[in-house]
């Protein structure tokens, strides 16, 4: 059962604000990552503050890094429930976790941060990780 | 909310996807619940076998590591006489 919008709220504010787009619809979903060229990441937002209370700054750790993805999109697992799950249908064989991080090559996924990776980690660990995936995956000669 | 936990009060492990070793064949991948005098709850549980599986536990634990925890029960208890070992499965080997 999803919370209370007004408990959410200020957590997809925080993402939004460090720069991912926040698709809340199947449409948008298939919108953002159907057909896609290039570097999407995909951020999985999570209520659960075992992990999500971490993700979020490695987020906004992770974007200030030089190389990036083209793309940075977010969507909310357990209150956006139809999106999370079209958008887990590009993960591939990858399982579902929430909090975690999905990147996405030319629409494929070839990097995948989940939630165990993220569970007792600082925030800079994980945005560690992800940005040796930026490193490797999005700069220009990949 | 950054850094905000819902739920203070529960067991330190409360939250972690976690692997729980047996005293006998099968070994437990999930996310740590609870413990009570009934055993440990686990919940999203990938239930290792070694009578079912084609893997080895290593072969198990590495792809789940890399693939993510494949549920095959939602919810598992495992009583606390068969628990021998319990380690975040992030936690280098």
């Amino acid at each position: 059962m999803p919370y209370d919008e007004k408990l959410v709220a200020p957590m997809r504010e925080e993402v939004q604000k460090i720069g991912a787009r926040e698709l809340r619809s199947v449409s948008e979903v298939d919108e953002a990552l159907g057909d896609a060229k290039g570097t999407t990441l995909v951020f999985v937002n999570s209520v659960c503050g075992c992990a999500a209370g971490g993700a979020r700054p490695a987020l906004q750790a992770a974007l200030k890094h030089s190389v990036l993805p083209q793309s940075v999109v977010t969507v909310f697992a357990g209150q956006d429930i139809d999106a999370t799950n079209r958008a887990r249908q590009y993960f591939g064989e990858y399982q579902p976790s929430s909090p975690s991080f999905a990147l996405l090559r030319d629409g494929e996924p070839v990097y995948m941060v989940h939630r165990h990776m993220i569970e007792g980690r600082s925030p800079a660990a994980v945005a560690e990780s992800l940005t040796a995936a930026f490193d490797k995956y999005c700069g220009v000669s990949v | 909310m950054t850094g905000h936990v819902f739920h203070p009060g529960h067991h330190d492990l409360h939250g972690i996807t976690v692997v729980l070793e047996t005293n006998g064949p099968q070994m437990f991948v999930g996310r740590f619940d609870s413990q009570d005098e009934k055993g440990v709850h686990l919940i999203g549980v990938s239930v290792f076998d070694p009578v079912t599986s084609t893997q080895s536990s290593e072969e198990f634990l590495n792809r789940t590591r890399r693939f993510g925890v494949k549920v095959d029960r939602a919810h598992y208890l495992v009583p606390l006489t068969s628990v021998l070992q319990i380690r975040p499965l992030g936690d280098p080997e």
